[in-house]
């Protein structure tokens, strides 16, 4: 889906003064906040809407500069009967947020690099065993303890591919404050949806950076839930292949008593070394993000329809490539930009129809080059010329100015 | 037809599912999920409401031959993952059934963390000294000297004493015993179960095929044996010399005090904060 079209939907009327009485705090904490702008965080908006996402579990481990989304919670989270629980590491927080939505929570964690590279074990786990969590990981610059309060996009590639074996991942990555907030949601949704577990990139300046959000009313706020079984215990299959790979799940007390393991397993769950069930199992998880990329694949264009160079970009550099559009067709040069909201599964089709509609294309990116091989998978028809690499990883940010100096060299 | 009277352990296994398993012949794990088994029969718990975590190794395999809630998970992670299943649904009783590899090596920090937040897991840490399901590899509690396929001249290193490793990290409820000690073990789960607090129960077992061959401890047999003569009750160690203490297996319930119990704990923040106002 476009993220035009999703503008195009009806705005909601103007707020009516509220006169009902709230019948819980909770929602008059919401009743309230949606009456005015807020100043706030990416952080901030990231916790809000897995609050508002009905998240009611979070394990976590501090680390820089994800701490506050831990911090929030652990404020918010048992006003609202949730739990929020500071594990002995990050290993332990995967693994606790995994279990509990076994028992049938909605689970979340945030962490930066360090605690990302130290969850992709989980991660798998989570994946392999099809079950609903998410993951934020507040990107800081470097591999090991790098700059922790610098930003950097370097964990494109260990999003999809940090945890051994081929393991499908569905990513996504906001550019506002605003859109955190979304995308936070849309996390929780995708991960009950589809029941892996989906991560949130976020930059660390994006996770620390303020702006003005106004969130909208609850009831614009459209939240999935897991599909819960409705046959009996003996019928139930915890993978069930006859479900389109979007099967329902059982908790655990709820009297279906199923196996949940990491070896490759069968429909029902158990061990099995058999090749035809383990080839299957692999090509469900496969199927279960291929076959719905309409679904997942979320991108924006802007001031695409006549551009004549493209900028392909995520998060916050894709920010700066807006403002520098705007500066460069201020002078007259026709430039627009491609912004992957979801960046796994990739968006191939879009990225194909404009590298067949522009000349050329940047891919300005905070590291030492993840999402340019991405385009140049692609571009088989055109010469690597068009292509254009700015990246940067030395803490500090690729600025409008930089990207207006890129299109002009090359306009 | 063979007349074979039906047995309380058929009612909770996944016959029909998981069979034959995968242990060794002589190996105790076995007689450790007999009497787990045993125990909970006794106490006429839903099955419904237990679950049963493991980890990475030949005992992490217990889960699926039972027909609870049950989750097999990485190597050294169930403590983690079962805090997770306990602290979102406190009213199920959760089973860790582990290694000596799995819980003190990999899986040591989840284990000490568990214990000092006293959460309400029941660790059943069978301790057969080696890393039986990779081959025979050196483990945090191979005794000093013992030979293991990583340590080939002989274990340089010092064991771990297991339940003093629990004790120091506050766990409520430790206890040890061998797996000889059939009706002791099945008594002792029970007890533990009840318990409301982190409980770690070490069962000292043999691995007849790979620790005993590498250690010429005999077969299962002598190993039994060893454990029936080489163990006393922790209530004749005050009364014998300490020379006839030394060495020995000291079996019993060595720890068993109340304590606030961490879920309980959270439900108390919850009710605090809610009073409060939502602000």
């Amino acid at each position: 889906m476009l993220k035009n079209e999703k503008a195009k939907t009806p705005v909601k009327p103007k707020q009516e003064t509220v006169t009902k009485k709230p019948d819980t705090a909770l929602q008059e904490l919401q009743q309230k906040r949606e009456r005015k702008n807020v100043l706030m965080q990416g952080n901030e908006a990231v916790a809000l809407g897995a609050l508002d996402a009905g998240v009611n579990f979070f394990a976590g481990y501090p680390i820089t500069p994800s701490t506050e989304i831990a911090e929030i919670l652990a404020t918010e989270l048992p006003k609202r009967g949730g739990v929020f629980v500071q594990m002995e590491d990050e290993i332990a927080s995967i693994c606790a947020i995994t279990g509990a939505s076994l028992a049938g929570a909605k689970s979340l964690t945030a962490t930066s690099g360090p605690g990302f590279s130290l969850m992709q074990e989980g991660i798998g786990f989570a994946k392999i065993t099809e079950t609903p969590c998410v993951v934020v990981n507040v990107q800081r610059m470097g591999p090991s303890t790098g700059m922790p309060t610098s930003p950097a996009q370097g964990d494109i590639m260990q999003a999809k591919w940090g945890s051994h074996g081929d393991s499908p991942a569905i990513v996504l990555y906001p550019d506002s404050v605003k859109e955190s907030y979304e995308l936070t949601i849309r996390a929780v949704n995708l991960s009950e949806k589809y029941r892996t577990c989906v991560i949130l990139l976020l930059d660390e300046v994006l996770g620390h950076m303020r702006e003005a959000v106004r969130l909208p009313d609850m009831a614009n706020v459209r939240v999935i839930s897991r599909i819960k079984p409705t046959v009996p215990p003996h019928w139930y299959k915890h993978y069930d292949e006859n479900q389109k790979y979007l099967s329902p799940l059982a908790s655990y007390g709820e009297g279906y008593r199923f196996h949940v393991t990491g070896l490759t397993h069968d429909s029902h769950g158990f061990p099995t070394n058999k090749s035809s069930e383990a080839g299957e199992m692999m090509e469900r998880l496969r199927k279960k993000i291929s076959y719905n990329i309409r679904d997942l694949v979320q991108i924006e264009s802007h001031q695409m329809e006549d551009a004549k160079i493209a900028i392909f970009a995520a998060g916050i550099t894709a920010r700066a490539a807006k403002a520098a559009i705007a500066m460069a067709r201020f002078e007259g040069i026709k430039v627009g930009l491609l912004r992957p909201l979801t960046i796994w599964p990739f968006p191939d089709d879009a990225v194909r129809k404009m590298l067949r509609n522009v000349e050329t294309v940047i891919v300005p990116e905070l590291n030492q080059g993840q999402l340019i091989h991405e385009v140049q998978r692609l571009t088989k028809d055109k010469s690597e010329s068009n292509l254009i690499a700015l990246q940067r990883v030395n803490g500090q940010l690729i600025t409008p100015n930089d990207i207006l100096r890129k299109i002009k060299e090359v306009f | 037809m063979a007349n074979i009277p039906q047995r309380i352990i058929h009612e909770y296994l996944r016959h029909d599912k998981k069979f034959p398993h995968v242990w060794c012949a002589g190996c105790s794990n076995g007689i450790v999920l007999g009497a787990i088994i045993r125990a909970i029969a006794s106490m006429n718990l839903d099955r419904d409401d237990i679950v049963m975590v493991s980890g990475i190794g030949c005992s992490s395999r217990m889960p699926v031959y039972v027909d609870f809630n049950t989750l097999h998970t990485l190597h050294g992670r169930s403590i983690a993952y079962a805090t997770g299943v306990k602290l979102h649904k406190p009213h199920l009783k959760v089973i860790v059934v582990t290694g000596d590899g799995d819980c003190t090596a990999i899986g040591g920090n989840h284990l000490i963390h568990a214990a000092r937040r006293n959460i309400d897991l029941k660790v059943i840490l069978i301790n057969n000294n080696i890393y039986g399901m990779t081959g025979g590899q050196c483990s945090p509690t191979t005794p000093h000297d013992a030979i293991a396929t990583t340590a080939p001249y002989g274990n340089i290193e010092p064991d771990f004493n297991v339940c003093n490793l629990a004790m120091g990290a506050g766990a409520s409820f430790v206890a040890r015993t061998t797996a000889f000690h059939v009706q002791e073990m099945q008594g002792i789960i029970k007890d533990a179960m009840e318990h409301p607090g982190f409980s770690l129960i070490e069962v000292i077992s043999a691995c007849p095929v790979i620790y005993g061959r590498l250690n010429k401890k005999g077969g299962a047999p002598q190993m039994m044996k060893e454990f029936r003569d080489n163990s006393i009750p922790l209530a004749a160690v005050d009364k014998l010399p300490p020379e006839k203490v030394e060495g020995k297996i000291v079996r019993g319930i060595l720890r068993r005090e109340i304590r606030p119990e961490f879920c309980a704990q959270y439900a108390s923040l919850v009710q605090r904060v809610q009073a409060m106002g939502g602000e």
